[in-house]
């Protein structure tokens, strides 16, 4: 259990979606305007994170990696597919986030107007196929594992997405050169709060 | 000449990067060196173009409820091309984009543009306007890495450039230039000096 723990605390703040790898940065720029809108983009991404990288995980493990068809008998034990996971991966993101709007919209109207056009949008957010990659590259060897790791990846994701957008919040106020205005601060901002976040870089878990 | 503009457009006023902060996630990852960010804009601007064309000549039997996979289906099979030419033809580089090959398919200079765009305009200005959204994606693609190449290793394309006599006289390369923190600081402060130039691109 330990280690589910450790799994989870290593993914939101050392290997953080954000300020480690850089992933799904184009929505995490533009939607921080103001921290009401980034909880609702985070708690989306959160939630799309921990249905698609466990669903993907059984695809890859029973379907994609080479020898994973072995239970359709042993003709098919040295099929490899694994040059389909693109295609397959971001067939099942796809899916699902529209599967989960459709669920969300009928038994929970109040959730889905707070997300409103956010949802949709999470299929092309990088991070989403991002976390199914690494799940992949990474070989994790149960879904649980899988599954904590995904919960990291969109906690972490959640909390860089407010960070940002509470600092843009107070930095209205200041008086800052023109052209650097909105979207050129963001990014500086971005970058520095990534060099804080290196910080944890050395820390074994 | 309106064809013109489709071309022209995105490398200034409508940027894919500094103006409509589209595709960003790859902008900061392949651009430590300058070799990989030329495969990578190469790679896009295919991408870009050939996924806007395609999608540009179904737009009107693509059911509006499933454009989403549709797109998403039409780009997936670019991006498969692509990386298996690369695996075959520049495996060391392919190596180095690593996922961010597999990640152009979410990058979302694709979707956006496809939205915006190729689902309510005709084939052809739909591909320029793909290879016009690539370029620019490209031409940041390309000064950033020159930039961090330059300072962060002091070479250009893998070749020395800056001479052995500055290391012997106290000269350090800047090893900050290699993280991609810094890449983010570099494209803010590149996105400062265009909007200098380029003031009606101030945000109010």
């Amino acid at each position: 259990m330990e280690n589910l723990f450790d799994l989870f605390i290593r993914n939101v703040f050392v290997e953080n979606m954000i300020f480690a790898y850089f992933l799904g940065m184009c929505s995490y720029l533009a939607v921080s305007k103001t921290v009401k809108t980034a909880v609702g983009l985070g708690t989306a991404v959160i939630f799309v994170i921990i249905v698609t990288v466990p669903v993907n995980w059984l695809m890859e493990n029973y379907l994609l990696r080479a020898g994973a068809l072995k239970w359709l008998g042993s003709s098919f034990a040295d099929v490899d597919l694994s040059f389909l996971s693109f295609l397959l991966f971001i067939a099942v993101i796809a899916a699902m986030v529209q599967l989960i709007e459709m669920v969300i919209e009928k038994f929970a109207p109040a959730l889905y107007n707070a997300l409103g056009i956010f949802l949709p949008l999470i299929a092309v957010n990088c991070s989403i196929l991002g976390a199914s990659l690494f799940m992949q590259e990474r070989e994790y060897g149960t879904i649980a594992e899988a599954t904590v790791f995904a919960a990291g990846a969109g906690v972490g994701w959640a909390l860089a997405i407010i960070v940002l957008a509470a600092i843009r919040e107070k930095l209205k106020y200041s008086n800052v050169p023109e052209p650097l205005r909105g979207l050129g601060l963001a990014f500086i901002l971005t970058g520095l709060l990534a060099i804080a976040f290196m910080g944890f870089g050395g820390i074994e878990i | 000449m309106k064809h013109w503009k489709l071309l022209t457009n995105p490398l200034n006023d409508e940027n894919p990067i500094t103006v409509q902060v589209l595709g960003i996630c790859s902008v900061l990852a392949v651009t430590v060196q300058m070799k990989p960010a030329i495969v990578m804009a190469a790679s896009v601007i295919v991408v870009t173009a050939c996924a806007n064309l395609i999608v540009s000549l179904l737009r009107t039997t693509i059911p509006p409820r499933i454009r989403i996979i549709i797109q998403l289906v039409v780009i997936a099979f670019l991006v498969i091309l692509v990386d298996q030419v690369l695996k075959a033809y520049l495996y060391d580089v392919s190596k180095k984009l690593s996922v961010f090959v597999g990640l152009i398919i979410t990058n979302c200079i694709l979707m956006g543009r496809l939205e915006a765009f190729a689902m309510n305009n005709r084939p052809w200005e739909s591909f320029l306007d793909g290879i016009g959204n690539g370029a620019g994606y490209g031409m940041i693609l390309i000064v950033l890495s020159t930039i961090r190449e330059l300072f962060g290793s002091g070479s250009l394309l893998g070749y020395q450039v800056i001479p052995e006599g500055f290391y012997k006289l106290g000269y350090v390369d800047n090893g900050m230039m290699i993280l991609p923190p810094m890449a983010l600081i570099t494209v803010g402060i590149i996105i400062w000096v265009q909007r200098g130039y380029n003031r009606k691109l101030i945000e109010k």
